[in-house]
């Protein structure tokens, strides 16, 4: 590309600035969602986290959510390519992503059409668009950028072409790399965010690195900043409240892990797969520090049964997972059941089935989770619906698996695992940890399967327990362990391992609900739904509307509790990111429609007609969205 | 530490001599004739001349005839689910450094539907000696053909006979990066199987035992020209190796001397089909153990944790202003 005509072009897209020198004064906002994406590998991922972690260190609410292709390396500038971060900045509290972006810095036409397709921008919309492609050498490129340029002004967008590329160029040699740190700068100015945290960020990232990188990427920084209070005519400010107590930024994968970590759990045995694999990642980086192992096996059914091996020899074990791999693992499952065997099994659920949507978000595996493996095989079934949750599951999990002799199934999704929230930084405690594993010899007389008659709970033997050597088998089995060819028995035990569930539910303590005790209508809800709901409730009751929210973190047992709050709304929904049949579809009737699985699940347990509305849109559901839908049912 | 007088002493030691039924658990209920009884008594013995602890010992199994096997052994047993004993015992042995670990899989468990385990427990390396109790058929399932069955086996599901060439555990095993142990035995020269059992046992990383197993009940005649005519059977000696008995050397005189360290031609043996090579393979004890890799020495206690997690929540921190320049 020549020279001149680049100046030229910029010359022409930045007259608008030239009007507008004078700084504005920023506009005050509750919140905004901001949205920067480009093609994979030019570092609009870490230009929205480094923002998300300004914004929180600001004192503002946030919830990132990271903007993935399908592909590694989607073509560049192409609609589907679209690679970043999703930036949801409040006053106060963020719980969720939110409805549609009001801010987006694309660094190319192309994958902010991908965008502008998926409707995931408000109308009007403030876009700001690398314009180096309007004086691409390629005729064609040139073209598009136009054509595209043309139609979202028309559309009515707010389009400033921004010569990012250009001005990098002035203080780094490939702009390629830096645009980013550009484009951070220009966000910190157009929020009237601190630059110095900015700054921090930059040297936290880059750190001992290299001086000269670290150098650089502050100049682009600054560069950015500069640029937008030069040449912007807007600026906005939402009020911060700093937090008093320290609050940790991590996504949903490392939030698992580090729950993992503080679990006392020993190993992790996984098989990579996504959206999971970030779990393990990071695990496999931090575990061995404490003193914990990653065993990456040969597949999934590997992975399960190496954790059963050495939960059944030591303490608890994990596998994390997700769909596809959870099912190879089934009859590990029911190995474990039926073993009593500890297992915590994380299944991060992506849309399904089959391969289905790798990268997207579902929560499709509800019914797998709960009625998996074969035969009766009870297990538990936890779905945090929180960043925070995800770490606590965790240590939640692991202490009920190995009080109950149970499988712990922990089900989150891929928005969790991708998304970013702030929450209170966890004080260590030792009662997290597993105690250390008994070997101390077995009381005479004790047998290894002592089942309690009415919870159903016995003790294990652990290997090194002297007087404990038995058989373990998948096999019904007395209390003795020994081969039961006997029905009654087999009976029996099926009664012991069920108990445990119920044992289990008696110390659960009843759902809250969000809102009122009474109403109009109550929307049930689990795992990462719980923030747009509570969101979209609230501000239906700020409206004046009789409705309130439950969400359920335990779904297998259900805790106790749920009829009675049913029982004080006129109409009881669901809403879930999973498939249901459309009543509106023409065959589908009370005979034949499928319900989403939690509605199948009350339905079954309580004898009530509660209905469920879901989407399986592959991203979650938005605040919006509920409240149309919790209207239109107000309505019926 | 207290001292023992000398009576004391010697008190516990015959408190602590285990015999043979100190290890022996129920009746097992495999066909009279069936190989694995024969396993069962070399195994047992194993334990007593070793004098393994029962509760330090536990024998890892699928599901097969030959899977029973932990059920009548009187330490700890895990009878797990066809095919997945391999990573079961790899779970096991990562979890616990400080016990016997062995394995005990039938030729569809291992060579089929546990396949992929079989390769990858080679790779590993772990220190667990593993009994391949291969009587070319499925026997629980009631005669059907396995992948070691020889081509032409009539069998349930075969029953025109079977149509593929038989795997061979043994190349299959010598064939992959890190084999460090790979011994034969069959189930009708007592002897010989125990000093191999005792080998592979004393053998630090994963030792392959295949044993050629006896199935009266499906295949009562199918082993019969190799048990019939000792010049089929060849015995591998060598002095890093076995040595076979002047008794036994009177019986089968064919034999071979072969240095266990020469992996070339431990897979050219284990390649000949006519005859049934027994004795030690191959043994490298210089492979590392995958659990000596992956194992952390630190031991887990509340105050590592406290300071590894409080180190990794310190780089996602957001700290209050004061609080933060404290920090700083
Ligand atoms: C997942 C699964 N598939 C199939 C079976 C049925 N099954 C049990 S044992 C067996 C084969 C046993 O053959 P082998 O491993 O050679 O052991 P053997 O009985 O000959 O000792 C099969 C197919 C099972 N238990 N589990
Ligand atoms: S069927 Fe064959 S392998 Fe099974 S117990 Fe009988 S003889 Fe042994
Ligand atoms: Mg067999």
């Amino acid at each position: 590309m020549n020279e001149t005509t680049l100046q030229q072009s910029i010359k022409k897209t930045s007259k608008k600035s030239e009007l507008t020198a004078i700084k504005p004064a920023p506009i005050t906002l509750k919140e905004h969602i901001v949205e920067i994406i480009s093609d994979s590998g030019e570092g609009a991922q870490k230009c929205g986290q480094s923002l998300g972690s300004i914004a929180a260190q600001m004192g503002n609410g946030i919830w990132t959510t990271e903007i993935i292709p399908a592909e590694i390396r989607p073509p560049a500038r192409s609609v589907a390519g679209a690679s970043g971060n999703r930036i949801r900045i409040g006053a106060g509290r963020i719980t969720n992503g939110g409805d549609e972006t009001d801010l987006v810095v694309a660094f190319n036409e192309q994958v902010l059409l991908g965008r502008v397709r998926a409707k995931e921008l408000k109308p009007g919309c403030v876009i700001l668009l690398e314009s180096m492609w309007r004086a691409h050498a390629d005729p064609k490129v040139v073209a598009s950028y136009i054509e595209t340029y043309d139609a979202l002004v028309a559309a009515g967008y707010k389009v400033y072409e921004i010569p990012m590329e250009l001005e990098c160029r002035n203080h780094v040699a490939d702009a390629k790399r830096g645009k980013n740190m550009f484009a951070l700068g220009m966000l910190c100015y157009i929020y009237s965010l601190e630059l110095k945290l900015a700054v921090d960020q930059i040297v936290q990232t880059f750190g001992k690195k290299d001086r000269s990188v670290v150098d650089a990427n502050i100049r682009l920084l600054e560069a950015g900043h500069q640029w937008a209070q030069d040449n912007l005519d807007f600026c906005y400010c939402i009020p911060a409240q700093r937090s008093t107590e320290p609050q940790i930024v991590v996504n949903g994968n490392t939030a698992l892990a580090l729950g993992v970590l503080a679990s006392g759990m020993e190993i992790c045995a996984m098989y990579p797969i996504t959206p999971a694999t970030s779990a393990s990642h990071y695990l496999s980086e931090v575990f061995e520090k404490v003193g914990g192992m990653v065993h990456q096996a040969e597949d999934e059914i590997a992975a399960c049964a190496f954790a059963i091996g050495a939960s059944y020899a030591s303490k608890c074990t994990v596998t994390i997972t997700s769909g596809p791999g959870y099912s190879l693992k089934q009859e590990a499952i029911g190995l474990a059941v039926m073993g009593e065997i500890p297992l915590v099994v994380v299944n991060v659920q992506r849309g399904g089935p089959s391969t289905g949507q790798p990268t997207k978000m579902e929560q499709g595996d509800l019914m797998t989770a709960i009625f998996g493996s074969h035969g009766d095989a009870p297990k538990v079934v936890m779905a945090p619906g929180t960043i925070e949750e995800c770490f606590y599951s965790i240590i939640t999990a692991r202490k009920i698996a190995e009080a109950f002799n149970m499988v712990v199934v922990v089900l989150t999704d891929a928005g969790l695992a991708t998304s970013q929230q702030p929450f209170p930084r966890p004080k260590f405690s030792e009662s997290w940890m597993a105690p250390p594993i008994d070997q101390s010899p077995v009381p005479e007389g004790a047998r290894p399967y002592d089942w309690d008659e009415t919870t159903g709970l016995a003790r294990r033997f652990i290997p090194g327990q002297p007087g404990g050597m038995h058989a373990l088998t998948g096999l019904a089995h007395d209390r003795d362990s020994h081969v039961a060819y006997d029905a009654e028995i087999n009976e029996q035990t099926l009664r012991f391992r069920s108990l445990k569930l119920a044992a289990l539910q008696k110390t659960l303590k009843a759902p809250a609900v969000f809102g009122d005790r009474k109403g109009d209508l109550l929307v049930i809800g689990w795992g990462s739904t719980k923030g747009a709901i509570e969101e979209a409730v609230e501000t239906m009751r700020a409206e004046g509307q009789k409705v309130s929210s439950t969400h359920l973190q335990f779904l297998q047992p259900l805790p106790p509790g749920i009829k009675e709050i049913m029982q004080g709304f006129k109409q009881v929904m669901t809403i879930e990111n999973n498939w249901s049949d459309r009543p509106e579809d023409q065959i589908i009737d009370e005979t034949n429609r499928r319900y989403s699985s939690l509605a199948i699940l009350l339905r079954s347990r309580y004898l009530v007609d509660i209905d469920c509305w879901s989407e399986v849109k592959g991203q979650p559901i938005k605040p919006s969205t509920i409240r149309r839908v919790m209207n239109e049912k107000l309505k019926k | 530490m207290n001292m023992m007088s000398a009576t004391e002493c010697l008190l516990q030691m015959c408190d602590e001599h285990l015999e043979l039924e100190d290890y022996a658990s129920g009746v097992p209920r495999w066909c009279t004739g069936c190989g694995d009884n024969a396993i069962l008594a070399a195994v047992q013995r194993l334990c007593r001349d070793e004098g393994l602890r029962p509760e330090k010992t536990v024998f890892v199994s699928g599901i097969g005839c030959s899977s029973r096997f932990p059920h009548y052994m009187k330490t700890y047993g895990f009878h797990g689910i066809h095919g997945r004993a391999l990573p079961i015992a790899e779970g096991v042995r990562m979890a616990r450094p400080d016990l016997n670990v062995f394995v005990n899989t039938g030729d569809g468990d291992c060579c089929s539907i546990g396949a992929a385990h079989w390769i990858h427990a080679i790779r590993y390396n772990m220190n667990i000696t593993v009994f391949l109790h291969d009587n070319q058929i499925y026997g629980l399932t009631k005669k059907q053909a396995s992948p070691t069955s020889p081509i032409g086996t009539k069998s349930n599901t075969t029953p025109r006979g079977s149509y593929l060439e038989a795997l061979n555990p043994l190349s299959v095993t010598l064939g992959v990066q890190n084999v460090s142990f790979v011994a034969q035995a069959v189930d009708w020269i007592p002897e010989v199987l125990f000093d191999i059992v005792r080998a592979a046992y004393h053998h630090k990383g994963l030792s392959f035992v295949r044993i050629v197993q006896r199935c009266p009940e499906w295949l009562p005649a199918s082993l019969d020209p190799w048990l019939h005519d000792p010049n089929r059977v060849q015995l591998l000696n060598h002095e890093n190796g076995l040595q076979s008995s002047a008794g036994l050397s009177r019986v089968y005189r064919n034999q071979l001397q072969h240095d266990p360290s020469n992996i070339d031609r431990a897979r050219e043996i284990a390649s000949s089909t006519d005859t049934v090579p027994v004795g030690i393979l191959y043994r490298n004890p210089e492979v590392p153990c995958y659990e000596d890799l992956r194992r952390i020495d630190e031991l887990r206690t509340p105050e590592l944790t406290r300071a590894g997690l409080n180190a990794e929540l310190d780089k996602y921190t957001v700290w209050p202003q004061e609080q933060k320049e404290m920090v700083a």
